[in-house]
């Protein structure tokens, strides 16, 4: 068991509803162990605002595992913080120092109004997947599994596309708060496999329109979202995605809804 | 009142009573289906599955779940795989093994009628899941690739690397995207359901507090379905998301659903060891790591040099030593149960002594680290981000933790809690694992809830039932609103002293030294005291902050830690009651002179079903007899 000795100075980004003003506020936390995950030193501050009878840090999170998207947190100005190919609930305190100040503040894009202090709403991602992020097909009409051979190497690739866990960090990344990283793993995913490839066209014009529509930005080529992705998602599927979507408006038939 | 359980299995042999039942259920014709309303709670696979399915069908379809969206419910965080008898592996699966493997798994406290058509559905769901484009692991030739799992000698395990969950439940969310997209569905996101309401003894709607703005709202319908997941976090520490809860089905069985084998809680025996008080929650690594990874202690006591100091011949691989045949692969309830037993027998390691190995180094040296690494790189990555320790160099440490929970609400055959109208699917419900879930099979069963079962069924009750035209100012609704929003306030207002967490980790303590994975007479009573203890202090002492009209987590588990102190009560009970060892449920006074579990077939043989009685009161506990016609029942083994 590790001594529970780290001293830090917090300053979280508080924010009454949406509508309210918001401001950074300092905290001083002591008795933080460099085994906790960062959820856990939030946790502790948390205890510790109830005990003396403030209101706690809002803050999403759910899996604690990397894996549902939920925790998102921009840690010293960056989405999930500074380690590499990691989510905010999987990073752990041993990555900072004792003493260290840490800034603490919400995704910031457009799309992705703050709710209250860190938690911010990205139904926006649901209405983006509404609008193609699927295969047409209802329960019952499938036909044998193995009636359908994917080359392992498509499977593989369409599966680095498909672990995106719609955090948003590639949003809150991007100076544009473009969400072309988020979009083009789903396209990506679906178009390497031949089960997608036959709502390929409409798919990615009617998902690229939704995301313009919903406010999310332009992308110019940063890479901001690409080095801030938790699951390694790469540029590479936003390079496949203009390949579909020019395709597809060059070569399909008018039947975009 | 006092209810009866029918279970309504149909007759006829169990290869046909699925396809019969099917047949002489009543349908509404495609015209009508616009005309029911059904409201959903809860996201994961069951719920998602089912919300997209009956929309398909044309019911109007409203769903519900806490997080801010349908796509992050717990499912998500599934890792190893689903089961199907698909039997490409050509190693003679069928249906008929898939259901044996699963009654025995379960030590024969399952329904034989409803794991039969479990195991019939299964390969259904990988033939939608496919097609809906979900990636699983592919043979070079383009076919799917199978691999192991605990309790079973074929390979019928199909896989998306280590994050299985993820993809299925991302297939359905697709699914009802689609939907929602098309404006055939309403998705009420943040949204947590605090009561459920009958009127006339059916269930009629829910009543829902906006996690947002804090509001309590009512929603009715024609039917009300329960998605929403199990109740491990009763023990504070789980593998469960943060927000799983009982309270969706804790509220239920207030209403007078029956709650069936609420004891049944599977302990995994894969799981990142504890490593301090500060912990918020346990991490699951596959059992599918089983498949590779040899289990091992020191032979000697308080060994502890670092593994590598550790010759062959002085380690015990006691899995493999104790069941030759199954090896490292036995059920979960007996790897975990060999797990504490080496430690209590101080064989354990880590600075806690409370820890195996899982070792690689044997496969890493067959196989190379790129091929290990091909098939379990994320689960390594999560092991080293948590620990600090790489396990391609040294042995993964590991202790079993709480991870699902067999038991649920009582369901018919047809998903049907013992309310008419309330039907409960997933691993909310209680119906096919027995005392003893097979690793890939929840992932299975939700989905055979949610595309297969429920939708069949749910229409026999539409057509054969007539629905008084009701709105939000029935009283039954205006009694139920006020009700939660008393109960809310109450929480606020207490002002005690301590957190809700306080209260949980207090709960979870006492479940987990007398109602986790050894249980006995003395232990349990007391348990039962000392939660009733835990439940007067959490009313007189508990302390929320900020306000009810707005976004509050602390007020959010206040409500949920209230009702898993009375779950925990409730399972303290039962385990009482149940004298006998089966599966995940182990009484220390019945064992065989091996340490396994033993079974009392004469006397339980039977489903525990309770009925809620009032508060301070002891609920009625009811039993419905398991019959087993197709399999012989026998001691299990896997020697
Ligand atoms: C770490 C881990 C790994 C696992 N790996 C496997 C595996 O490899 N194979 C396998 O077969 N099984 C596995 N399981 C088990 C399996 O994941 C679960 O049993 C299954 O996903 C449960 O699905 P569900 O649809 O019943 O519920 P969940 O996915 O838990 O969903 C519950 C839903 O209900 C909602 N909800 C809950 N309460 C309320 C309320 N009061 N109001 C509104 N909404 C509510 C939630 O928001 C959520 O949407 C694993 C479990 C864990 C913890
Ligand atoms: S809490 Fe689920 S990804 Fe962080």
């Amino acid at each position: 068991m590790t001594a529970h000795n780290m001293k830090l100075k917090l300053k979280i980004w508080r924010q009454k509803n949406k509508n309210a003003q918001g401001n950074m506020t300092d905290y001083h936390l002591e008795g933080v162990s460099p085994d906790m995950s960062f959820l856990e030193m939030i946790d502790l501050l948390n205890e510790n605002l109830v005990k003396s009878g403030e209101d706690v840090v809002s803050f999403d999170h759910d899996c604690r595992e990397g894996i549902c998207g939920m925790c998102s947190m921009m840690i010293n100005g960056e989405a999930h913080g500074p380690e590499k190919s990691t989510t905010t609930c999987q990073l752990h305190m041993r990555k900072f120092k004792d003493g260290d100040t840490i800034v603490i503040e919400p995704w910031r894009a457009k799309a992705f109004p703050v709710l209250k202090d860190l938690t911010v709403d990205r139904s926006a991602f649901d209405q983006i997947m509404s609008a193609g992020g699927y295969v047409t097909v209802n329960t019952g009409a499938a036909c044998d599994a193995n009636s359908i051979l994917v080359s392992k190497v498509d499977a593989d690739l369409a599966m680095d596309a498909a672990q995106c866990i719609g955090c948003g960090a590639c949003v809150a990344s991007c100076k544009n708060a473009s969400a072309m990283l988020f979009v083009s793993a789903k396209v990506s995913q679906y178009s390497l496999l031949p089960q997608g490839k036959v709502e390929a066209p409409k798919r990615v014009q009617n998902m690229v329109a939704k995301m313009d529509q919903l406010g999310f930005g332009n992308c110019t080529n940063e890479a901001e979202c690409e080095a801030s992705c938790p699951k390694d998602i790469t540029i590479e599927n936003i390079a496949r995605m203009n390949r579909d979507h020019l395709k597809a408006k060059l070569f399909s038939r008018p039947e975009i809804e | 009142m006092s209810l009866k359980l029918d279970s309504k299995i149909p007759d006829g042999p169990i290869q046909d009573k699925w396809n019969e039942h099917k047949f002489h259920l009543k349908i509404v014709n495609p015209a009508n289906k616009r005309k029911y309303k059904i409201l959903i709670v809860g996201t994961g696979l069951a719920g998602s599955s089912a919300a997209a399915s009956l929309s398909e069908m044309g019911y109007q379809v409203e769903v519900f779940c806490i997080q801010d969206s349908p796509r992050r419910a717990h499912s998500i965080a599934a890792q190893g795989g689903i089961n199907a008898a698909k039997n490409y592996t050509n190693e003679g699966d069928s249906v008929w093994r898939l259901f044996y493997d699963t009654i025995k798994g379960g030590d024969y406290r399952a329904r034989e009628a409803n794991v039969y058509r479990l195991a019939s559905v299964a390969n259904n769901i990988i033939d939608q899941c496919t097609a809906q484009g979900v990636p699983f692991a592919r043979e070079y030739g383009g076919q799917l690739a199978n691999r192991s799992f605990g309790g079973s000698q074929v390979q019928r395990t199909f896989y998306a690397r280590g994050q299985t969950g993820q993809q299925l439940l991302l297939g359905a969310y697709s699914a009802l995207m689609k939907q929602y997209g098309a404006h055939k569905v309403k998705i009420h996101a943040r949204s947590e359901m605090v009561d459920l309401i009958v009127v006339d003894g059916k269930a009629r709607g829910i009543i829902v507090r906006d996690v947002v703005t804090g509001e309590m709202s009512s929603h009715y319908g024609d039917a009300v379905v329960l998605g929403t997941g199990g109740y491990g976090n009763v023990f504070y520490l789980s593998t469960n998301a943060k927000g799983s809860n009982t309270s969706a089905i804790w509220r239920a069985y207030k209403k007078g659903a029956a709650f069936g084998n609420p004891c049944y809680t599977q302990i995994h025996p894969t799981c990142i060891p504890v490593s301090s008080g500060h912990q918020s929650k346990l991490t699951l690594m596959s059992e599918s790591l089983r498949n590779d990874g040899r289990v091992w202690v020191p032979k000697k006591e308080h060994d502890n040099r670092s593994p590598e100091k550790i010759s062959d011949e002085e380690r015990d691989y006691y899995l493999e030593r104790i069941y030759p045949s199954f090896g490292n692969l036995v059920p979960r309830d007996v790897a975990s149960r060999n797990a504490k037993n080496q430690c209590d027998q101080k064989k354990g390691v880590g600075t806690t002594g409370l820890s195996v190995y899982l070792d690689f180094r044997d496969a890493i040296k067959r196989d190379g680290e790129s091929a290990v690494r091909a098939r379990y790189g994320n689960l390594f990555d999560m092991y080293e981000r948590i620990t600090d320790e790489n396990p391609y160099k040294v042995p993964m440490r590991i202790y079993p933790a709480v991870h699902y929970t067999m038991g649920g609400l009582w369901v018919d055959y047809n998903l049907m809690s013992s309310i008419p109208g309330l039907y409960v699917i997933g691993e909310a419900n209680f119906s096919d694992h027995g005392a003893n879930r097979l690793g890939a099979s929840a992932l299975m069963q939700g989905l055979a809830d949610g595309y297969f079962v429920l939708p069949n069924t749910i229409g026999d009750y539409l057509a054969s039932n007539k629905f008084e035209k009701i709105d939000d100012k029935h009283p039954e609704f205006q009694k139920g609103l006020k009700d939660s929003q008393g109960r809310y306030k109450n929480f606020m207002e207490i002002n005690g002293k301590h957190t809700v967490d306080d209260f949980h980790r207090a709960l979870g303590k006492v479940m987990w030294d007398k109602v986790g994975m050894a249980r006995n007479k003395e232990g349990l009573e007391t348990a039962i005291k000392e939660i009733q203890k835990i439940k007067q202090d959490f009313w007189k002492d508990v302390k929320v902050t900020g306000s009810a009209d707005g976004i509050n987590s602390e007020l959010e588990k206040a409500g949920r830690v209230a009702d898993f102190i009375e779950l925990g009560e409730l399972m303290a009970k039962d385990a009482l009651l149940r004298e006998e060892s089966c599966g995940g449920h182990f009484r220390e006074e019945h064992q065989t002179p091996e340490g396994e579990a033993k079974r009392d077939d004469q006397k339980f043989s039977h489903v525990a079903a309770y009925e809620y009685q009032g508060d301070g009161q002891d609920p009625i506990r009811h039993t419905e007899q398991l019959k087993f016609e197709n399999v012989k029942i026998a001691q299990r083994s896997y020697k």
